[in-house]
């Protein structure tokens, strides 16, 4: 038998909606209320919201928080002003990925916010707590604290910034301003994972519920993981699990930007930095088909004279774009763009060929 | 309440058989484009194809996934429905309307073992 599958404080919201659920990481989660296609459409020509109360929030303070950070996560955490966020990973010594994160600099000195995967929450904080010795710092799961509603799409800034009653047209991309809702913090980041502009909104449970309520009110799509998916996928946005693992480095992945390899040590640092020097036996690639057959995650990747060479990590037929498209973990031979590689889809054989990762134009607010 | 026609057969994995003599068109119900959402992709044999009973001749493609689709009778594909290349989400429009492929039946009397529009609709609430 399955665990007990967690809810949200959102859940209850979902299924009056109507919403398709269906465990995910753990939880039930609402996968559509109406349908992906238009879920994800609203997003893309307007504004949508997601519930994503299920993300991990670890809060890591102390004299020692920003050497502690830097040791743990491949971003360098030195030069941040407070308010800013980055985008990195968490590595195990062999480079293999714990987890990818958001770290915040928080305004208060010495603090630091995390947000980790759903998935991966207990797995991420006990590693944490592993790595701190010989670090002042403190760390704090308040995970089941928090809710998050991500707004996403073209009209979030002037949606979000009516509801919240605050101008936030002065908030740039990857950053975040402290509030107070319901006399508890609430953090309002420039922050998504569909490629459009857009705000994550953390809250108190029950902040986040009359939030939910208010920005259905004010005409906010209800999006369900589905489209969240579809949305990630063409932004060239890697999903833990399928892009990355234990198994998947972020050097074979393609985000060797987010790892400092000039930072004195992280964990992981020196076997990415071989990896990166010798190069990685196996590459990330986005390859597009021909055909409208749709290639998925496990299918096979062939050369042309049907000698495997890779594997499927995700695959959809576009939404936005109207293709057939995919990530692919390719071996590195193959993984230069323009390469011919053929997707084994059920009983046939289709071509594609190897293209960037990021299939849809992203259109964030610097 | 999905939708279930009288007039029709269903097998158990929710395709739709309506018979015209040694002929057999065949889609899939109601209840499995509802259960798939917005279909974006047919995969479907061609004209002059064998099928066999029980044995899959194609699939659905959703956005989130694929699923196969399986020949309720044996024979050969006949036709094949062309405006679904480009207009898939017809499936979810008019599932009784959108046929998939029509069978010249080598068999008829496997029609036996399909289910009434009754007996559907117990597996199909």
């Amino acid at each position: 038998m399955d665990e007990q599958l967690k809810t949200t404080c959102l859940t209850e919201e979902h299924i009056a909606l109507g919403a398709k659920m269906s465990p995910f990481a753990g939880f039930m989660m609402p996968i559509q209320y109406s349908s992906i296609i238009e879920e994800h459409q609203a997003v893309r020509g307007a504004c949508g919201m997601f519930d994503v109360s299920h993300m991990g929030e670890i809060f890591v303070n102390g004299p020692d928080a920003e050497r502690y950070v830097n040791h743990i996560f491949t971003n360098d955490v030195s030069g941040m002003e407070p308010g800013q966020i980055l985008y990195g990973m968490m590595l195990y010594p062999n480079g293999g990925t714990v987890d990818d994160l958001l770290v915040y600099r928080e305004y208060a000195p010495d603090a630091y916010l995390l947000v980790v995967n759903a998935a991966n929450i207990d797995k991420d904080y006990a590693w944490m707590l592993e790595n701190a010795e010989g670090f002042e710092v403190g760390i704090l799961n308040a995970s089941s604290d928090w809710g998050q509603i991500a707004v996403q799409g073209p009209a979030s800034e002037a949606v979000v910034s009516k509801v919240l009653g605050m101008d936030l047209s002065g908030l740039t991309f990857y950053h975040f301003v402290d509030s107070t809702l319901y006399g508890q913090r609430a953090i309002i980041s420039r922050t998504g994972y569909t490629g459009e502009d857009g705000f994550e909104i953390y809250a108190s449970p029950a902040a986040t519920v009359d939030l939910w309520k208010a920005f259905l009110a004010a005409g906010v799509v209800p999006c369900g993981l589905g489209c969240r998916d579809t949305l990630r996928f063409e932004a060239g946005l890697p999903l833990y699990g399928d892009e990355l693992s234990a198994d998947i480095t972020p050097v074979m992945a393609g985000l060797s930007m987010f790892c400092k390899l000039d930072k004195p040590e992280f964990i992981g640092r020196d076997a990415l930095a071989a990896q990166k020097a010798e190069g990685p036996a196996k590459k990330l690639v986005g390859i597009e088909l021909a055909d409208k057959a749709i290639p998925r995650a496990g299918y096979p990747v062939e050369l042309p004279d049907g000698t495997e060479v890779g594997v499927v990590t995700t695959g959809y037929r576009s939404i936005s774009l109207d293709k057939s498209i995919c990530f692919a973990l390719v071996a590195a031979e193959y993984s230069a763009l323009g390469t011919t590689l053929m997707v084994r889809i059920r009983h046939k054989v289709f071509e594609g060929t190897v293209v960037k990762k990021r299939f849809y134009q992203t259109n964030y607010k610097k | 309440m999905s939708k279930i026609l009288e007039e029709l057969l269903y097998s158990d994995s929710h395709e739709w058989v309506r018979v015209d003599g040694d002929i057999a068109i065949i889609g899939v119900s109601d209840f499995a484009q509802a259960e798939m959402g917005d279909i974006t992709y047919v995969d479907a044999p061609t004209e002059g194809d064998e099928v066999h009973k029980g044995e899959d001749f194609g699939a659905l493609e959703s956005v989130k996934a694929s699923s196969e689709l399986y020949a309720p009778v044996s024979g050969e594909v006949v036709a094949v429905n062309a405006a679904l290349e480009d207009k898939p989400e017809l499936i979810n429009e008019d599932p009784y309307g959108a046929w998939i492929i029509k069978v010249q039946m080598s068999d008829n009397s496997e029609l036996d073992s399909l289910l009434n529009a009754a007996a559907y609709a117990e597996i199909a609430g």
